[in-house]
């Protein structure tokens, strides 16, 4: 049978009197799957999750998480979804295992709390105050928190903001371990190879608006990952874009300086797609 | 990446029965661990009217009584009694919940709560909870002082510790809902303390709790008896000090009737628009 998405997202739109947070953003993601919204600061990456997470009303355009409205979602809808904030509180004064036991007891079909603390890899300091630890141990606090409740759709919002290379891959590891369990994942994030890891599709955004969408291995289309081949002769530095790299290479006569092919990566997609919004956001 | 198992759709559709007052029993446990661990909150709010109490009572223990007629007299430090229980549980509402929820709000506690099950109800009666046990705790130790240090009686009368009961729950609903309210006013972490401890310290002086009230212009004692305080201060000093204290009263009386009215009336309407006003998340 097939399961309608987890998350619908129809042109939506978020206005803050005249600047356009999100600009008519439409994208679906199935149930299961891990989805990343990729986009530089200030993208409007943030104000989608939070309509999403029934934190802002749209103005325009729909939205919908599990069948429902966030906007108009109850406290029922919420034991089905998991949320990691940008910026979260400070449960400061709580041990980590107090502060995972007790909303361990708001949800309703809890995860069990040890081994919760166990997945985030916070075993060891279960006993410490959260003040007590380093932010990147808050941070999977975070999770921890954003999981105990199995939800059927997480929420991660810039999860590894501010990680070393290290803990970032700790995390990651963490977070295939949730998707594996069948849980639906919008994750954003501006580090292209976190979604390039963990993402199993992506949308690049920025300002505001959705500038591509599709699988990680194929975003930008087929065009923008066409093979250059670089070289240098007498006639200078030579750069061609072409499907037929290794007829371009032997049509070279003799032995050119600093011969290459190279697929443009995600990122040089990604900046390729950035670059071309800046000269409209420099105009509005 | 692809998810090996997809989470089938199995939840309830509603929250199991009962799910406010387990949220809200827990929530009321956590929060008297929190208080606890804070030195701030014991300090300030915990024990600065007993404190404050032994000061006065030392300080005014020679000078003449305020009243003395039939063999009957009214001290000093005697007055001061029902002054630091009123100071008591309008402190432990009004500015200790006040400054709590809005540090909560500015820091993003609530946020992260508001993206759980848990129901605004419950995260309310946690508040109540923790402010009847610290206050009737904070009561006790207050009366604890004033017969065990300082050789005062209490009254023998049930009507009067009746009385007492009553003006104490009321004014403590009161301060609940008040400290609620106030807490919309900062607008960040840093000016919870700045914002609210002035509004706090105005209302205690108006309201003849560092001053007697008869002292206080006409038009000073018509604006504090619009305010539940001053009620509270009249219920306590009418529950705890010899019958001839009423002619420090306006009017010469003890007025509860007017007493029930205004509390009963600041409870009503101060449930209801801080239900209407309470958000969990700061305006941006």
């Amino acid at each position: 049978m097939e399961q309608a998405p987890a998350v619908v997202v129809d042109r939506l739109t978020k206005r803050y009197g005249a600047r356009t947070a999100v600009d008519g953003v439409s994208f679906e993601i199935a149930r299961g799957e891990t989805f990343a919204l990729l986009g530089p600061n200030g993208a409007g990456k943030s104000t989608t999750v939070e309509m999403l997470e029934g934190f802002r009303t749209p103005t325009s355009g729909t939205a919908s998480v599990l069948g429902v409205d966030p906007a108009r979602a109850d406290r029922a809808w919420r034991s089905r979804i998991g949320v990691v904030l940008q910026t979260t509180g400070q449960a400061g004064a709580l041990t980590v295992r107090e502060v995972v036991a007790h909303f361990a007891r708001i949800f309703p079909d809890a995860r069990d709390v040890d081994e919760t603390i166990e997945a985030v890899g916070l075993t060891e300091h279960a006993g410490r105050r959260v003040a007590k630890l380093s932010g990147g141990q808050q941070r999977r606090v975070d999770v921890a928190l954003g999981i105990i409740g199995r939800p059927e759709v997480l929420f991660l919002d810039e999860p590894t903001t501010g990680f070393d290379p290290q803990a970032r891959r700790a995390f990651w590891d963490l977070i295939r371990g949730v998707a594996a369990d069948g849980t639906t994942i919008l994750l954003t994030t501006h580090y292209l190879e976190e979604a390039e890891q963990l993402a199993d599709r992506a949308g690049i955004i920025a300002g505001g608006r959705l500038l591509a969408l599709d699988a990680v291995a194929r975003i930008g289309g087929a065009a923008a990952r066409t093979p250059i081949v670089r070289w240098t002769d007498a006639g200078g530095r030579h750069e061609v874009r072409t499907d037929e790299p290794a007829a371009v290479v032997r049509a070279i006569a003799g032995e050119p300086a600093d011969l290459e092919v190279v697929r443009p990566s995600l990122e040089d997609v990604y900046l390729s797609l950035i670059a071309d919004t800046e000269p409209e956001e420099a105009a509005a | 990446m692809s998810a090996t198992a997809v989470r089938q759709d199995t939840r309830p559709r509603s929250l199991p029965a009962g799910h406010v007052l387990r949220c809200a029993a827990d929530r009321v446990r956590v929060e008297l661990l929190q208080y606890v661990r804070r030195s701030d909150a014991l300090v300030f709010t915990f024990l600065f009217p007993v404190l404050l109490f032994s000061i006065f009572a030392s300080a005014f223990s020679a000078v003449p009584p305020l009243i003395e007629m039939g063999g009957e007299a009214v001290t000093q430090p005697e007055s001061y009694l029902p002054a630091m229980l009123a100071a008591g549980v309008f402190l432990s509402g009004v500015q200790n919940l006040g400054v709590e929820i809005a540090v909560e709000r500015n820091d993003g506690t609530l946020q992260r709560l508001a993206a759980t099950p848990l129901p605004v109800l419950s995260y309310f009666l946690g508040k109540v909870g923790q402010l009847l046990v610290t206050s009737l705790v904070q009561a006790g130790l207050l009366l604890l002082v004033a017969t065990t240090v300082f050789g005062m009686a209490l009254p023998t009368e049930p009507g009067r510790w009746l009385t007492l009961a009553w003006v104490f729950l009321a004014g403590l609903v009161c301060f609940a809902v008040l400290g609620v309210a106030v807490a919309q006013l900062p607008r960040t972490v840093a000016s919870a303390s700045a914002v609210i401890i002035p509004i706090a310290l105005v209302l205690q002086f108006i309201s003849g709790i560092y001053v007697p009230f008869v002292a206080l212009p006409d038009w000073l004692q018509t604006v504090a008896n619009l305010l539940p305080l001053a009620w509270v201060g009249h219920g306590m000093r009418a529950a705890l000090l010899p019958d001839i204290a009423r002619h420090l009263e306006v009017g010469g009386v003890w007025d509860l009737q007017t007493a029930a009215i205004a509390l009963g009336g600041w409870a009503l309407v101060g449930t209801v628009v801080a239900a209407a006003t309470f958000r969990w998340i700061k305006r941006s």
